[in-house]
């Protein structure tokens, strides 16, 4: 109760704070959205052509009803309003609570579609994220090159911008470089969001696995827009995890 | 002015300042410098423990709110508001002098050595703490020396500066109460 009210409050005036440095890194958060938006343009269906209909009719008509209840997921836009960096468990603060459809348990990602981390608490009109640099942040990731084998990623506590990635074993060939995307295994984000880069892979002497640091997708000193990402499937399958518990007992 | 509203300026600017502008520097991605505990330094010598306490406690708990954090800043917070009149005691010229003035600066204590050893002591305790119980969660020993170490030096460096830059005027009180 005491954090929920001190949320309201501290957020709302960090958001007044923020929305004068906001003004200072428009020219930046503007390259990053026009960057996105030709990420989103290249992937509309008009650019591909397709000479052949036969293709078209084994492709299936698919289901392109956005209003259905087929849809899984639904973003929702948030301005970030507090971010913090070197303490031992850091928070990213925005500006979309529970008056505005969010609630705990929301896997957010930013324009670039790096992962940031997930909603923990919620007031009214703001929600506090537990970023990636978090004792508690586990997140269930795997390589691009190897999308059979998952891993997962966690902080050390050490350096910002840098987590680890454990449980791929050494029989694969990780490089430097590598992409790290989410698995798509937890309700809480979706398959193929970008985590980070490999900066730098070493033999656990101790286990058959790499220890992998990673550098984030997601520059934690300066995120401005996010996208909360809701899994509308969460509810359902909540309840049937809990269905199962009662019956194993 | 009154010392009440003095206070209640000086709260508010201190956890303005260091929530808005020093939270926001990052030396090499690792130190933070910390300036708000200055307030709990600076409070009257004539002011009962517990409200000295309590008030500490409000700082430290207002700055957790905004770092979303369980309570770390209040513990420490509460612990050098407690330490704070021993060490006053310790340092204070002679028996007495603490009714000359109305709060500690290099002048009611009796020149720049005192002073800033008052302010170190608590300085050290207050980050040591601090970083402590942050250190736990991981169990990261080379955090709690390094930031506690760099952070202090820090810390004491801006101390430094702001005793320089805003320099309290401090009327001398006669000592016959």
């Amino acid at each position: 109760m005491f954090s929920k009210t001190a949320l309201e409050v501290t957020g709302n005036i960090s958001s007044r704070y923020n929305r004068v440095q906001y003004y200072f890194l428009l020219d930046k958060t503007n390259d990053e959205l026009l960057k996105a938006n030709e990420r989103l343009l290249n992937q509309q269906k008009q650019n591909f052509s397709q000479p052949d209909t036969g293709n078209l009719l084994s492709a299936g008509p698919g289901i392109n009803d956005t209003l259905s209840a087929n849809r899984k997921w639904l973003y929702h836009a948030a301005k970030v309003v507090q971010q913090s960096i070197i303490q031992q468990n850091n928070y990213v603060i925005i500006h979309r609570g529970s008056n505005q459809q969010l609630r705990n348990d929301l896997g957010v990602v930013d324009i670039n579609n790096g992962v940031v981390g997930k909603i923990v608490e919620t007031s009214e009109n703001f929600s506090a994220i537990m970023s990636l640099l978090h004792k508690d942040s586990k997140v269930s990731a795997k390589l691009f090159k190897y999308p059979d084998v998952a891993g997962t990623i966690f902080w050390d506590g050490k350096t910002p911008n840098i987590v680890e990635l454990i449980g791929i074993p050494k029989s694969l060939k990780v490089a430097k470089g590598d992409s790290v995307i989410t698995s798509g295994l937890t309700a809480t984000y979706p398959a193929g969001y970008m985590i980070g880069q490999v900066a730098e892979v070493s033999p656990d002497k101790s286990s058959s696995n790499y220890q992998i640091k990673i550098k984030t997708t997601v520059n934690f000193y300066n995120v401005q827009m996010v996208y909360a990402i809701d899994n509308l499937e969460q509810d359902e399958i909540k309840a049937l995890e809990k269905k199962l518990e009662k019956k194993n007992h | 002015m009154s010392p009440l509203i003095k206070n209640i300026i000086r709260f508010a600017l201190f956890v303005l300042i260091q929530v808005f502008v020093l939270d926001r520097i990052h030396l090499h991605q690792l130190v933070t410098p910390y300036l708000y505990f200055l307030f709990i330094l600076w409070m009257p010598f004539k002011m009962n423990r517990s409200w000295q306490m309590v008030i500490a406690f409000l700082l430290g708990i207002t700055l957790d709110a905004f770092h979303h954090h369980p309570g770390f800043h209040a513990a420490a917070c509460v612990l050098i508001a407690f330490i704070r009149p021993y060490l006053i005691n310790l340092f204070i010229p002679q028996e007495g002098a603490e009714s000359n003035y109305n709060e500690p600066s290099v002048k009611s204590m009796g020149g720049y050595l005192p002073y800033f050893i008052f302010v170190t002591v608590l300085t050290i305790i207050h980050h040591a703490w601090l970083f402590l119980l942050e250190a736990w969660q991981f169990g990261n020993l080379w955090y709690f020396f390094g930031n506690t170490l760099f952070s202090t030096a820090i810390s004491l460096l801006l101390i430094i500066i702001t005793e320089l830059l805003f320099v309290r005027k401090q009327k001398f009180k006669t000592n016959t109460i």
